[in-house]
């Protein structure tokens, strides 16, 4: 167990419990903070778009080219631009601090 | 596709009266005409689509499903031809490319008006919008709706209106693609812009783009449109970040933007329904909302208990019918059948 720092859209930033495993995407969800999520994981929506706060964008590595293809789709990207599905909470990662973006309002 | 073509009605006709209106052509929204069906109930579909599937043809055709009963694999897409070939025997009509919008009660049941102004009557109105509606992303500049439809366009619907036009495009997938390559013959000049330089498109049409860049006949710049300059709805010129950090602007007075569709409520959201976190509040005997004689099912229903699975939402359709085959035929007794044995159900069905 570690933390997530997540920053919603109202510009509020909530200090969550993480699970390891799980992906950041379904660590947002589970904390009850609104994230859209269309597809849950699938990499097929963009959906789940976050900012990665640059002091942790070594720690979440490079994005695969699955997740290149759903990029495009992002319309407000950012060279932190990530998809939070697509990273898996491990140890490493003990205190993130991600920015939800436009795209995963819920509507 | 399938073997049988789909009856596809022309925008904005009606009134026309029919025993169901389903909104959505999503997998649930189509296991619902089959069922419909067998009660002798023929439906319309809605759909804001071009096509029929909803997430299934649109998020994910290619990869599979091992969770739909009896069926231990198959894609979106197969899963979508085979509801449709399911279906063919009922014969439902389906209108693409609009968005239902307005919902009144008349005397007879509900009224339902689309985008398109298609009018369609019925005692009986289904919602299987699933995630909402598929509309597309739109660019986040403050200043872009001032010009939408007017100079930065989400969608083409007339290619003549871009002749000797400077037009600038922008994404990668096979829309960009596509028009890039279908409006540079008749544009004064086509700027292709994306983010990266690899396409997620259809190899064949990749490699015509990089000829008409090769050839000098058309431009590819590699960023991201950030600014919009133009009054009066008239863009004249993007600004554009590269990778490099640099930025540059590019002259233009036509802007079609390509990013890929989003699901919305949309106008749902204001026809009176109880909703819980935009989703539709129904029971779980008739998946009957708190208006009688419309229903929700599928991903955009909730219960207690409720689960976004497609086979969820089979079973959802199913009973909804039930019910809604007293609202279309209050005087008739309804018996139940199987499809196995029952001749007036083998008949229905043509086999
Ligand atoms: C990548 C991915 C993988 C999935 N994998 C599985 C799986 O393995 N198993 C499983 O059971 N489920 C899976 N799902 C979920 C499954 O796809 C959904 O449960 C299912 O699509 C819901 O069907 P539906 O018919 O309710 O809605 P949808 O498929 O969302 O279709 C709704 C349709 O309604 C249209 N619509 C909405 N509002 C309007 C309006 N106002 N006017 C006109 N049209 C409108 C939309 O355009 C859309 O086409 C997956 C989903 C995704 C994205
Ligand atoms: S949840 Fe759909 S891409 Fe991450």
């Amino acid at each position: 167990m570690g933390t997530i720092k997540v920053t919603d859209l109202e510009g509020n930033t909530h200090e969550i419990q993480a699970t390891e495993g799980l992906s950041i995407m379904e660590n947002i969800y589970d904390a009850k903070i609104p994230i859209k999520a269309a597809c849950f994981g699938c990499c097929s929506c963009s959906t789940c778009h976050v900012y990665i706060d640059e002091a942790w964008i070594k720690e979440t590595g490079q994005p695969s080219e699955e997740e290149e293809d759903i990029l495009d789709m992002v319309v407000d990207l950012k060279e932190n631009s990530r998809l939070s599905c697509q990273i898996t909470y491990n140890d490493a990662l003990d205190g993130i601090h991600v920015t939800l973006s436009e795209d995963t309002k819920t509507d | 596709m399938t073997d049988h073509p789909l009856n596809i009605a022309e925008p904005g006709i009606g009134p026309i009266d029919s025993d169901m209106i389903i909104i959505g052509a999503g997998p649930v929204g189509l296991f619902a005409v089959f069922e419909a069906g067998l009660l002798d109930m023929r439906c319309h579909l809605i759909d804001a689509l071009d096509r029929p599937g909803g997430q299934c043809a649109e998020l994910y055709p290619e990869k599979p499903i091992y969770d739909i009963p009896g069926i231990p694999v198959c894609t979106g897409q197969e899963l979508t031809d085979g509801l449709l070939r399911q279906i063919a025997p009922f014969d439902p009509i389906f209108h693409f490319n609009q968005q239902a919008q307005q919902l009144e009660k008349i005397e007879q049941g509900w009224r339902l008006t689309t985008s398109e102004g298609t009018v369609l009557q019925s005692k009986n109105i289904v919602i299987a919008a699933g995630g909402g509606s598929f509309v597309p992303k739109k660019l986040p500049m403050q200043n872009a709706a001032a010009f939408e439809n007017k100079s930065i366009f989400y969608a083409v619907r007339q290619i003549s209106a871009f002749a000797g036009k400077r037009v600038i495009i922008t994404g990668g997938g096979d829309s960009a693609l596509d028009w890039a390559l279908n409006l540079q013959p008749i544009a004064e000049h086509v700027t292709l812009i994306h983010r990266r330089d690899q396409f997620r498109a259809a190899p064949d049409s990749v490699a015509k783009i990089h000829g008409l860049i090769e050839a000098g006949k058309m431009d590819l710049i590699i960023g991201q449109i950030n600014t919009i300059y133009g009054q009066d709805g008239k863009i004249n010129a993007v600004g554009i970040k590269k990778t490099d950090r640099s930025e540059i602007q590019l002259q233009g007075n036509a802007l079609l933007v390509f990013y890929g569709l989003t699901m919305k409520l949309g106008p749902i959201a204001d026809w009176g329904l109880n909703l819980h976190e935009n989703l539709i509040a129904v029971d779980t005997e008739k998946f009957e909302t708190n208006e009688t004689g419309i229903f929700a099912i599928g991903d955009i229903c909730t219960y207690p208990g409720k689960m976004k699975l497609i086979l969820s939402g089979f079973h959802e359709a199913t009973l909804m019918c039930q019910q809604a085959y007293h609202y279309a035929f209050p005087d008739r007794k309804l018996i139940f059948r199987y499809t196995t044995s029952s001749s007036a159900l083998h008949e229905k069905l043509g086999v």
